[in-house]
């Protein structure tokens, strides 16, 4: 494979802007948080000009994929008429049009609640097919602590919270998941620490240049 | 003014940088650190050759997080990760596929995929369409994800990025299939789902071990080592902190 190195200008380019904005974060001095709110403000422009090519690109697989010959994709005939709907409503009434809004989330709503109803008998489907698979002690203590905590959480336990020692019991084990977890986002922010400052020295690149 | 957090977080951003320069320099890394063994790590790669082999697609999904959010992180190991895997079934006849929930980050997996093909000489192979928008609410890209599973001719399906509780329905498209899955996030509440469903689930900062394990580049693996010499530091620190609130309470000492 030929060695070809990355784009010097660009490289310089985005480790410049990304110290300043880390700067920005720690050094409370105008000029330079100044500079650094430009800068997420030309971010924020150009995430939205991404979202309109990611757009384009969705358009496109599914005209690839009605185009097909061997198996032309019918739903994908479905999402670009209502696209074409939604888009041409969106640009004639505007999207901040009440009737627009309205039509929108009265459709979108109800399906992703559907989508969300859904999830819940996935979920239960997914662990009992963990027990099957994942068969120790980790997957008993799964299953069993989801118990616990749906009593604890269904208010099941709501009478026995006044006890003297039952009642810090169950406080106690409310607390043991707040723990947990504040346990796996401080291993989160550590290493979304050393990938940001990967990619501040240029060690990591998610560019081409 | 410069606060406290301030200046702790000036501290552990340049302790972090120059652990990983020190750990990242060829000769520098002491000889006892070395990456433990993961079992999924080992199925991935016997997955992806697999899939390589057979002439299919490597499916790689990284999430709905905005490159403006401070989440983007695990969409950023997501992206090394494709790269790596691009690198690797570039003789493939079948390149990987990327989807995301986000327009930059489809931007993104485009253009590193379209750079490994442009360094192999072969820009010919490469396909706009291989980096996808799936969807741009979290519900779509997950709905709009599990077609390219199914039709894609996909035999490794990887997860990594941000996602809610929806994440679900990408891991059920694959098992579906009966095709090999490693998911990871940086959300609780898609770990806590991926834990219960995903073939080979990673756990908290695992998910940072992705492209170390992929044998991405030096500097990945010594940000792991680096990863653990701050969790110890923290770890000290929070133990610091009980032993002080302790001794507040118990002797009634405060260090002013």
């Amino acid at each position: 494979m030929k060695k070809t190195m990355r784009a010097p200008i660009a490289v310089a380019i985005a480790i410049a802007v990304g110290l300043v904005v880390l700067a920005g974060y720690f050094i409370p001095w105008t000029p330079l948080q100044n500079i650094q709110t430009v800068l997420l403000s030309w971010g924020v422009i150009l995430v939205g000009v991404a979202t309109l090519v990611g757009i384009t690109n969705l358009v496109i697989v599914h005209i690839k994929k009605v185009g097909d010959k061997k198996a032309p994709d019918r739903y994908s005939i479905l999402l670009l008429v209502v696209f074409a709907i939604t888009l041409g409503a969106g640009l004639w009434l505007t999207p901040g049009d009440s009737g627009f809004q309205h039509v929108v989330t009265s459709i979108q709503t109800p399906i992703e609640t559907s989508l969300l109803a859904i999830l819940t008998v996935t979920l239960a489907f997914a662990a009992l097919r963990m027990l099957q698979r994942r068969k120790g002690w980790t997957s008993v203590l799964f299953v069993v602590s989801v118990i616990v905590f749906l009593i604890i959480s269904g208010g099941l336990v709501i009478s026995y919270e006044s006890m003297p020692f039952v009642g810090g019991l169950i406080t106690f084990i409310r607390q043991i998941p707040v723990a947990g977890a504040r346990g796996i986002l401080l291993g989160i922010a550590l290493g979304s620490v050393l990938t940001g400052l990967r990619i501040l020295m240029g060690a990591d690149r998610p560019y081409s240049g | 003014m410069i606060g406290i957090e301030d200046v702790l977080g000036i501290a552990l951003v340049l302790v972090a940088g120059l652990l990983l320069l020190a750990l990242g320099i060829p000769g520098w890394k002491p000889r006892h650190l070395t990456l433990r063994s993961i079992p999924a790590f080992v199925r991935l790669w016997k997955s992806i050759s697999l899939t390589i082999e057979d002439g299919k697609r490597v499916h790689l999904t990284l999430g709905n997080s905005s490159l403006l959010k401070a989440t983007n992180a695990s969409a950023l190991v997501g992206m090394s990760s494709l790269e790596r895997i691009a690198q690797l079934s570039i003789a493939s006849d079948s390149p990987p596929l990327a989807t995301s929930g986000e327009g930059s980050l489809t931007i993104l997996s485009q253009d590193s995929l379209r750079y490994i093909y442009r360094r192999a000489n072969s820009l010919r192979q490469f396909d706009m369409t291989s980096g996808r928008l799936t969807g741009v609410t979290p519900y779509s890209y997950a709905v709009g994800t599990m077609p390219v599973i199914y039709d894609g001719n996909v035999s490794t399906n990887i997860l990594i990025g941000n996602y809610g509780p929806e994440v679900i329905y990408i891991n059920e498209a694959a098992e579906r299939k009966g095709i090999y899955t490693l998911a990871t996030s940086d959300s609780l509440s898609a770990q806590a789902v991926l834990y219960a469903a995903a073939m080979d689930p990673l756990i908290g900062e695992e998910l940072f071990a992705v492209p170390a394990y992929m044998k991405f580049n030096r500097y990945h693996e010594a940000s792991l080592h680096t990863q653990d010499v701050l969790r110890w530091i923290l770890v000290a620190a929070l133990l610091g902190g009980v032993a002080y609130v302790l001794l507040q309470q118990l002797v009634g000492i405060t260090f002013r």
